[in-house]
């Protein structure tokens, strides 16, 4: 069931809390306590705003075990504000065509039962940003 | 005439299965096939070492310890063995390790084999298990497959590039075509550029010919050091001129340009700079193709095309058997078929059967330096081996 496993990264998957490099001033997600980019110690924790604009996108049609119930969903690679890409799915596209480049928002949704009788994962996804404001 | 270097690592002996769907065949015989018919080659040389190649046998047949399950089951017991795991890179990881072992002068001799068994399994678990080789918290935990993030990799690579929706099809084209004179391949029909436009989508813009299949199947190479070459050997050994690997990020988000693969290009370069060569020597290159951006994305890693540009290899000849730069010489892993961890071994067994004159329809005329290359994950890991036929017939 893993409880403990999502349980430690309740904060990168409902809250998107990364860290700040203080030497480089790098913005870091997910929080990896050294710096990709210098090098150097990382433990700072930092906020994203959960703002992005779509990198690329598809959608995912032949499903890994667990997530058959919600095929066929899209899926998506989004550029944070702040800097870092992330892995997430799409959701509340409606009609909405999506584009490269298309502004996002995070929000937190189900990703998946774990297990058939399982704790539900939660994390994070994010949908088209309404009229410009979050 | 050449003589073997004492230094040298040579391949004595290769064996492939066919890929396919082998529903009577299993994991421990798959390998099985594979060693004799690489051991045969070499007049029945028993190894000290054994390398084994797979990625998901834990996962799809509750199998671990592979090592030791090949050694005991191939008649031997007493070889020392271990298994090499690198998701896609399993195969070339391997060779690298029997090649730096022999290289240390500990032993002498060593046998590589990759296999992979997953057609035991349905597909839903098949893609559990491959996800295993991304970001597990990260990327596999979102739902993501490896066609999902080749497709996202594929689509940006169209748009930064400005390249037009069937670029990457020269690649299927290529694998397909070269496919059809391989009797061990899995898919063995021709197919046309009206094919690959009209061909049904698998996760847009990825489409049925821009994925390889996944299947059941099991390579084999065999190695000696240059100063304990057995005599009487039926083929002249193949040395292995280059060897390197390197790593980058795991997760496709977190390499600093998803576009470009620094460990890819890294190992290239050090692969031939150990052999003293450059990329115009290269006469013939297997590389990554379980995708078809990996194949675009190879070429630019390697130096054989500038950034963005790899695909146009693909529609200019540059990589058809008769051109410049020969890929996928017997399918690649697009037709001939992709055996997991087990490919990089197919790579380096097919470019041996080149060198050595062997290929029949299939042979690139005078092919002496030969290049191959797998990739783990979204070029997360990069195992590269430079070939050179220095040694000819007696």
């Amino acid at each position: 069931m893993e409880t403990s496993r999502h349980w430690r990264l309740r904060q990168q998957r409902y809250a998107l809390v990364g860290e700040v490099c203080p030497s480089c001033e790098q913005r870091i997600f997910p929080p990896r306590d050294l710096c990709p980019d210098c090098g150097e110690e990382a433990r700072e924790l930092y906020q994203f705003s959960g703002r992005g604009e779509v990198y690329s996108f598809t959608t995912v049609y032949q499903a890994p075990a667990g997530f058959e119930q919600e095929a066929p969903y899209p899926m998506a690679m989004v550029r944070l504000e702040e800097g870092p890409l992330v892995t997430a799915q799409l959701t509340d596209l409606g009609d909405r065509a999506v584009q490269i480049g298309m502004p996002v928002e995070m929000v937190t949704r189900k990703l998946r039962a774990d297990g058939e009788r399982g704790m539900l994962v939660y994390g994070y996804k994010f949908r088209p940003l309404l009229n410009g404001k979050s | 005439m050449a003589s073997p270097i004492p230094e040298g690592i040579y391949i004595v002996g290769v064996g492939m299965t066919p890929v396919g769907e082998h529903w009577e065949t299993s994991l421990r015989h798959l390998a099985l096939e594979a060693i004799q018919t690489a051991r045969a080659e070499a007049g029945g040389l028993r190894p000290q070492l054994l390398y084994v190649a797979n990625m998901l046998a834990p996962a799809l047949s509750g199998q671990s310890h592979l090592g030791t399950l090949v050694a005991d089951f191939a008649g031997l017991r007493g070889a020392e063995a271990m298994t090499v795991e690198a998701a896609g890179a399993s195969g070339g990881a391997a060779l690298r390790q029997a090649y730096l072992a022999l290289r240390s002068g500990e032993a002498e001799t060593a046998l590589v084999v990759g296999v992979e068994k997953v057609t035991d399994k349905g597909s839903s678990e098949v893609e559990s298990a491959l996800a295993t080789a991304k970001d597990a918290d990260y990327e596999a935990v979102h739902g993501l497959t490896d066609t999902a993030q080749a497709a996202l990799w594929m689509r940006r690579y169209l748009h930064e590039h400005g390249a037009p929706a069937d670029a990457l099809a020269g690649f299927s084209l290529t694998a397909h075509r070269n496919a059809v004179t391989n009797p061990h391949a899995m898919y063995r029909r021709a197919i046309e550029l009206e094919d690959y436009r009209k061909a049904g989508m698998v996760s847009e813009p990825l489409n049925l010919y821009d994925a390889a299949p996944l299947a059941d199947g099991a390579a084999a190479v065999l190695l000696v050091r240059g100063d304990r070459l057995p005599p009487g050997l039926p083929h002249p050994p193949t040395r292995i001129a280059g060897s390197a690997m390197s790593t980058a990020a795991l997760a496709l988000h977190d390499q600093v340009d998803p576009l470009w693969m620094p460990a890819a290009a890294e190992s290239a370069g050090r692969a031939l700079q150990q052999a003293g060569l450059q990329p115009e020597d290269v006469q013939l290159f297997e590389l990554h193709d379980r995708f078809s951006v990996h194949a675009a994305l190879s070429l630019e890693a390697a130096g054989f095309a500038a950034r963005g540009r790899g695909w146009e290899l693909a529609h200019n000849g540059t990589i058809a058997l008769q051109g410049r730069l020969p890929v996928t010489t017997f399918g690649g892993s697009k037709a001939r078929g992709d055996a997991g961890g087990a490919t990089g071994l197919y790579q380096v067994a097919e470019a041996v059967v080149q060198l050595q004159g062997r290929a029949g329809e299939n042979q690139v005329p005078g092919a002496r330096v030969a290049l191959v290359q797998c990739l783990g994950g979204a070029g997360g890991t990069a195992a590269t081996h430079l070939l050179v036929q220095e040694l000819e017939a007696a």
